[in-house]
């Protein structure tokens, strides 16, 4: 995720301090990773450094001094940019699955036991995802069905796979 | 007679060494399988590994060539094809991937049917059925046929109608298997928190990782056995 170009976006409904970006971005975007005060912070040194940010105004209170950031017309179309910029597609071809597969057929292993395992593996995760989604609301449903529909399709690759497992041990074993 | 092996203890229902064939094509060969009170197991496995034929055993449809089917103290396979059909539509429910509804009847009179069988009176019957038609967001169209209504309600009305009589195993084939992914989500969800909350047992045969993952559990049939994922871990 593109954190900067999150919280620039966040600035667009009007100027905030760091302390509000963090609660803004945690409450949207956060749900297991929630930023820390350090990467806000370097994240807006960043954006100011680049143009894409102004100091809107500096409050003294007792603690230290707390900035409020306003986003720059060149911010605006660096957001704009970003979001009509499709996401490079994740070709997956570098799968750990398929190795470890591999790797158990050369080395006369159980490929098959490791293939359950893993489907077991995954399906706790979609039984524990699937859990949160039905009693979250529906920025939860939406986060959960993302990683539940990724998941899924490892787990139909997993099937194949299995179902093809006579067939890769005749291409791999010496 | 030999002696059935014991169920697995606090067990609804349990099978045992369940062999079927058809012809000359085995669908089980010694598959074991059990559910306990409120719990929601997922039946996967390939087309063809025998899913079916094994819901159809547990649910007392089809009867296996060898094996034991215990509901309670009963071997499901040894009682007649008349009592076999009493417990099937007294204790057990049942939901298909389609074609499930009476099309002449009403919503409300398909889902009151199960309990007008029963001998319950149609007034009973209908406010039940009303009940259900409104656990499972679908009240709207209790004057509705089947042939007005879309799938995704089609298969609530469907899902009304197997609770109905609060069974006590539900056994759902496929039951999303012509839903979308919205419309399936939402059957899911409801049958899965219906029967929980009647601690009903839920026999799901899926294809479907997603619709397994509603599942407490995971049973894979491969070439006729049943394996209880449970017990596969990463070691």
């Amino acid at each position: 995720m593109s954190i900067g170009h999150t919280l620039l976006a966040l600035l667009e409904s009007g100027p905030r301090h760091g302390y509000d970006l963090k609660r803004a971005f945690d409450a949207r975007f956060g749900h297991d990773r929630p930023l820390h005060y350090g990467q806000v912070y370097a994240t807006m040194s960043r954006l100011l450094k680049n143009g894409l940010v102004e100091v809107d105004g500096i409050e003294h209170g007792d603690g230290p001094e707390r900035k409020r950031y306003a986003i720059t017309d060149a911010g605006i179309t660096d957001v704009g940019r970003w979001l009509a910029e499709p996401e490079k597609p994740e070709p997956y071809l570098q799968s750990v699955l398929y190795t470890k597969v591999v790797v158990a057929l050369l080395t006369g292993r159980d490929a098959d036991s490791l293939l359950d395992a893993q489907r077991t593996e995954h399906l706790r995760l979609m039984r524990e995802l699937t859990r949160r989604k039905v009693s979250g609301d529906l920025a939860d449903q939406l986060i959960c069905d993302h990683a539940l529909f990724h998941l899924e399709a490892d787990l139909r690759w997993l099937e194949i796979t299995a179902a093809r497992l006579d067939q890769l041990a005749e291409t791999v074993r010496p | 007679m030999s002696r059935s092996p014991a169920a697995p203890a606090g067990s609804l229902l349990a099978a045992a060494g369940l062999h079927k064939a058809y012809g000359p094509t085995t669908a089980l060969a010694g598959a074991d399988f059990s559910v306990h009170p409120g719990e929601v197991v997922a039946v996967m496995g390939p087309s063809g590994s025998g899913k079916s034929t094994l819901l159809h055993c547990l649910a007392g449809i089809v009867r296996p060539d060898a094996g034991t089917v215990r509901y309670g103290a009963r071997d499901l396979p040894s009682l007649s094809d008349a009592e076999r059909s009493a417990v099937r539509r007294t204790e057990f429910g049942f939901v298909f991937q389609f074609g499930q509804l009476v099309p002449e009847l009403t919503c409300l009179e398909n889902v009151a049917l199960p309990l007008r069988l029963n001998g319950v009176k149609r007034k009973a019957a209908e406010q039940e059925a009303l009940h259900r038609l409104e656990q499972l967001e679908v009240a709207d169209a209790r004057g509705q046929r089947p042939g007005e209504m879309s799938g995704g309600q089609s298969q609530r009305v469907a899902v009304a109608r197997a609770l109905v009589t609060t069974p006590r195993v539900i056994f759902a084939d496929e039951p999303t298997g012509a839903l979308d992914s919205l419309n399936g989500e939402r059957v899911m969800r409801l049958l899965t928190e219906a029967a929980r909350d009647t601690r009903a047992a839920v026999v799901l045969v899926t294809h479907e990782a997603r619709v397994a993952a509603y599942a407490d559990r995971e049973v894979v049939v491969r070439d006729g056995r049943a394996r209880d994922m449970a017990g596969v871990g990463l070691s």
